[in-house]
């Protein structure tokens, strides 16, 4: 019997997204433009989080229909986000057959206590974290693929280094540490006991680990990719600069010759102005993205 | 990077995009020597080639951009190559899909995504016939293709409700599903190892 829906097919996606780029689009014409430079996949929205930040107000799940014509516009996975805790938003996806949710702080949360139970739905989910801690909260509920969280909407990649290193360090902490020191590890970092041990012992997170939230140019991508993320998600990095498709190609690039300079170079030149950006103390802290979600 | 095994082969991992950690990971597993292929000159040191799973639009762009097209076809003619599902595609000689350009390797015609997206992925038991002798093995289709014309010169080794999903021409092998996934090391055994002592022996 065919098994549908395992926990191993769910990151058996995220496994086939690695060294790609996934972009935020609003409709069937970005998300053309995305796959036309080499997108792996895309995620659809309503407003982009740089547009969020600005226009304000509640942001929600995306209209159906704009999810049906950037599904019948590109043959590259199609994820789409869902409000933090909105499990009603997140069966709607699921049977719009979305291949991937993204649980997501950019959008207005649902539920600030808890968060959407993942082992229920066939369809896999991403979820966000600035530590360990939050990233294993989230396997723990079935995520398939986590990504740092960064600080959406900000063209600043400050924060998604901050939640990237943080990851990291943590995990290298947990692979020095005797077995008797795992179980106060879990509680201090509010995780599950048997996904800490399962961290110690491979020094690595039990699904693909992907960075967000402020990453504008090649060099970012690279950056990123460097200190340990397998993909990168662009935001508002690529629909908010001057110039979307040799951005978005160049991003490509990017992550696939993370490593190599020279080519760096190559990709770099040429470009029109990145999104224009907020330093972090532009944004006050009551309007941070990364805050939502624990 | 390049991993060092104890057997003589050195075999190249397609790494412009897609899985290509999990198939370096299987060829640990046989002790055989990897490295990641992102160049077309880095194919001269390799004795096979492994197209892995990812986007076959993604891998389209990126071969084009980076000129791997003929060097590709040139390594066909003298050395094995295992494509599972995007890998397979990219092998095959046509898509029902212009945006993908394939390298008309195997004889067969493929379609994307054919078993529908994400949520119809899954996890079956699969006969393989390799060597004389059938093994069982997990098989694990990701919004995988269909092969849905193959030709004379194309040998059908494995079929999943009577569609063929594992194919021999040559020295090439190519899969619809993902082998790397669920630690299946028999393909990658069978081309890199089986038929290179097959060749030195004779």
């Amino acid at each position: 019997m065919a098994d549908k829906g395992s926990f191993e097919v769910k990151v058996g996606l995220a496994e086939m997204l690695k060294g790609g780029v996934i972009m935020d689009v609003m409709n069937a014409n970005q998300a053309k433009i995305a796959e036309d430079s080499g997108a792996v996949a895309v995620m659809a929205l309503e407003r982009i989080p740089a547009l969020i930040r600005e226009e304000g107000g509640i942001a929600r799940a995306s209209d159906p229909q704009i999810i049906k014509d950037i599904q019948a516009t590109v043959s590259i996975p199609v994820m789409a986000k869902v409000r933090i805790g909105h499990f009603a938003e997140a069966q709607i996806l699921e049977a719009l057959e979305v291949d991937f949710i993204d649980e997501s702080e950019v959008l207005t949360p649902a539920d600030e206590h808890n968060h959407i139970w993942k082992h229920d739905f066939k369809v896999p989910f991403v979820c966000g974290c600035r530590n360990l801690g939050e990233a294993l909260r989230r396997i723990g509920e079935g995520a398939a693929m986590i990504r740092t969280k960064g600080e959406a909407g900000s063209g600043n990649i400050v924060e998604a280094v901050r939640h990237m290193r943080q990851v990291q360090s943590e995990m290298k902490k947990l692979t020095v540490m005797d077995q008797d020191e795992l179980m106060a590890a879990a509680k201090d970092m509010g995780a599950p006991f048997t996904l800490v041990q399962q961290v110690a012992k491979l020094g690595k997170l039990p699904v693909p680990n992907f960075a967000a939230g402020g990453i504008a140019t090649p060099a970012d991508a690279s950056l990123m990719m460097q200190l340990g993320a397998k993909t990168v998600f662009v935001g508002s990095g690529i629909f908010m600069s001057e110039d979307p498709a040799p951005r978005a190609k160049a991003i490509v690039d990017a992550v696939t010759y993370y490593k190599d300079p020279a080519k760096l170079v190559e990709v770099s030149t040429g470009l029109q102005s990145a999104m224009k950006g907020l330093d972090m103390a532009e944004i006050p802290e009551g309007e941070r993205l990364q805050e939502r979600g624990w | 990077m390049v991993r060092k095994g104890r057997c003589p082969v050195m075999i190249g991992v397609l790494a412009l995009q897609g899985d290509y950690e999990k198939h370096i990971q299987i060829l640990d597993m046989l002790k055989i020597s990897s490295i990641e292929i992102r160049y077309p000159k880095e194919l001269e040191k390799v004795d096979g080639l492994v197209i892995p799973g990812g986007e076959s639009t993604t891998m389209t762009d990126l071969m084009g951009r980076a000129g791997f097209y003929e060097p590709l076809r040139l390594l066909a003619g003298n050395k094995p190559i295992l494509g599972t599902c995007a890998g397979l595609i990219m092998m095959a000689k046509s898509v029902c899909d212009s945006r993908v350009k394939p390298l008309g390797i195997l004889d067969v015609e493929v379609d994307r995504n054919a078993y529908g997206r994400q949520v119809h992925s899954f996890t079956d038991q699969l006969p393989v016939s390799l060597n004389g002798k059938t093994d069982f093995i997990s098989a694990t289709f990701i919004r995988a293709p269909k092969i849905t014309k193959v030709e004379s010169s194309v040998k059908i080794l494995s079929e999943y409700d009577s569609q063929p999903v594992v194919v021999r021409q040559g020295r090439h092998l190519g899969l619809a599903f993902h082998p790397e996934l669920d630690g299946v090391t028999l393909f990658h055994e069978f081309i890199f190892k089986k038929q290179f002592e097959k060749t030195h022996a004779a």
